[in-house]
């Protein structure tokens, strides 16, 4: 399908076509994982919205992303119950093995590393979402045979 | 106690409508189309339930309030933007026990007359959604959704919202913006969503659990229902147990259930053995607690007494090796990060504070930064369209009042007092 007879179809849902915008920022996102100014255009001609209402609402939401990410994103829960099991220790072997912080992507562009506000995991903390993979009980040892898998 | 909510999630296949039905599921669906709307809502407004949510609203009161309303359509909306930290207990339902959350849906529209439904679901939660998604195809092919549900002529609409990572889209008018397409900032109250919600018509938002809460409701009767747990707010409630303990997960439990039972012989005690310093009872945004409240039984009516609050029953156990000025602090950046900006109290204060107790943590703490702390919680506390402002002030004020000392050591002596004891 096309992508405007997409999002047209979501606003079905919806009294009111404003209504699916978020759905629709999410698959303008999933084309190229970010959302280009070319992207936000899209949603504001398929919905007919403003180009300002457009942008006004993805900057408001932490997993609409607005610069070029890397193939795979890795969002880690710091959060409380995280953190006592051990997150920012996995943030800094994240950091040193690759050479990424928090809100950066590597320079071969495999991946970015996002904080995340608790991942509602917190029995099986620390935990993280790779792409949309869940991962838990997660530890020194295991931290990189997960992330290894993605290339 | 038998578990209701939970009901078969062991079994792999729990989440596929062959095995709901085939352990009686969507029989309250056809018992609640044999009674007429007003009848359901007098049962739920009897059996005492309270939204599981975390404010603890009177369920059936927010229903009738809603039918009184003479404007239609009106909308019923799941509040499954669980991002309260340290909960976890809706995902259960969500992952495992999907179609009990949409037979409680498809009958507290009925009792409403809403025909369309939204599951608003936090984008943290990818899993969940194709579940969810996989369940409504499922009972829309079984008939149990759509244009004549179960044969009664009823018509009912349900699908996902997701949302995209804002904490404060749980408060249910924020998350009403959401839903139509806006940031989610909170709206003032009144006119409260019963009467004017999401596109400005009458909208019911239930929490999952409450829903949830519905079959069983109609199932057993208000009578039987109200036995559970304490008379004066009853029922099962999941709690989410994490952080310092044993055998962290979610538990159904009796609601009125003393702390210490949920602790010690559910979630296996401290871990290690060691001891137990600190308890926040509901989510980060409910005041932090001492030991001495381990009898205090778990609801809506005694927690507060203690100076705290039952909140969504994410109990987070500390033992004497966490530094509770880093979890305070830790606790502030999320509010400052969460924080909407609408409000200048908030938007400002909730900053203000996450820079007070890094540079304590940090060992740069000053003489009078925690009576600055108290007098900024102090300033935004009932100064904020939504509770997210007084519940970053109650945070610091309740580590404040309980735990001042630990405060007062890492000023003066620049360190932790869990590390050096």
């Amino acid at each position: 399908m096309d992508i405007m007879d997409e999002i047209r179809d979501l606003s079905r849902k919806y009294p009111d076509r404003r209504g699916a915008l978020l759905p629709a920022l999410y698959v303008v996102q999933k084309e190229a994982g970010w959302l280009s100014q070319e992207a936000l255009d899209t949603v504001s001609r398929a919905l007919n919205l403003p180009q300002a209402t457009v942008k006004g609402v993805a900057t408001f939401y932490a997993m609409y992303k607005h610069r070029p990410m890397g193939r795979h994103l890795i969002q880690l829960c710091t959060n409380v119950a995280c953190m006592i099991m051990g997150a920012e220790r996995l943030v800094d072997l994240i950091s040193g093995r690759y050479g990424l912080e928090p809100g950066g992507t590597t320079d071969d562009g495999r991946f970015s590393l996002v904080i995340m506000e608790c991942i509602g995991a917190c029995d099986r903390a620390p935990a993280m979402l790779v792409d949309t993979d869940f991962h838990a009980d997660l530890t020194a040892d295991n931290i990189f045979e997960i992330l290894e898998k993605y290339e | 106690m038998e578990r209701f909510l939970l009901k078969n999630i062991d079994s792999p296949d729990s989440a596929g409508i062959g095995e709901y039905l085939r352990t009686g599921g969507y029989a309250s669906l056809k018992k609640a189309f044999g009674m007429e709307p007003a009848d359901i809502i007098a049962e739920v407004k009897a059996a005492g339930l309270r939204g599981r949510g975390g404010a603890g609203f009177p369920t059936g009161m927010k229903w009738d309030f809603a039918s009184r309303d003479p404007k239609f359509p009106k909308y019923l909306i799941c509040n499954a933007d669980e991002g309260e930290p340290g909960t976890f207990k809706d995902r259960p339902i969500l992952e495992k026990n999907p179609h009990l959350l949409i037979e409680g849906m498809v009958i507290s529209a009925y009792a409403l007359k809403s025909e369309r439904g939204y599951i608003y679901l936090r984008g943290e939660y990818p899993h969940a959604r194709a579940v969810l998604d996989k369940a409504i195809a499922e009972a829309y092919e079984a008939g149990f959704l759509g244009g004549d549900v179960a044969g009664s002529g009823f018509r009912f609409d349900l699908s996902v919202h997701q949302g995209a990572g804002a904490y404060i889209c749980g408060e249910e008018t924020a998350l009403i913006d959401s839903i139509e397409g806006r940031r989610g900032q909170p709206r003032i109250k009144p006119p409260f969503p019963v009467n004017v919600g999401a596109w400005g018509k009458p909208t019911v938002v239930n929490n999952v659990e409450t829903l949830a809460n519905i079959p069983l409701i109609v199932s057993m009767g208000a009578g039987r229902y109200s036995e559970i747990g304490n008379p004066e707010c009853p029922g099962p409630k999941l709690f989410s147990v994490s952080c310092c303990v044993e055998r962290p997960g979610v538990y159904e439990l009796p609601m009125g259930i003393p702390l210490r039972e949920i602790i010690y012989e559910h979630a296996g005690g401290v871990r290690g053995g060691r001891e137990l310093k600190a308890v926040i009872p509901g989510g980060i945004s409910t005041p932090v607690l001492t030991p001495d409240v381990l009898d205090c039984p778990m609801d809506f009516v005694n927690l507060p007494k203690r100076g705290s609050m039952l909140g969504s029953g994410a109990v987070m156990v500390f033992d004497d090796t966490v530094c509770l000025v880093r979890v305070c602090w830790r606790a502030m950046r999320f509010f400052e990060h969460e924080s909407c900006g609408k409000c200048t109290p908030c938007r400002e204060g909730t900053g203000w504070m996450r820079n007070i107790l890094e540079r304590m943590e940090g060992g740069f703490g000053r003489d009078g930064d925690i009576e600055l702390l108290q007098d900024i919680a102090r300033s935004i506390m009932g100064k904020t369209f939504c509770p997210l402002g007084d519940g970053a002030a109650g945070v610091v004020l309740g580590f404040l009042r309980n735990f001042s000392d630990e405060f007062m050591y890492h000023i003066t002596n620049k360190k932790c007092l869990a590390e050096s004891g």
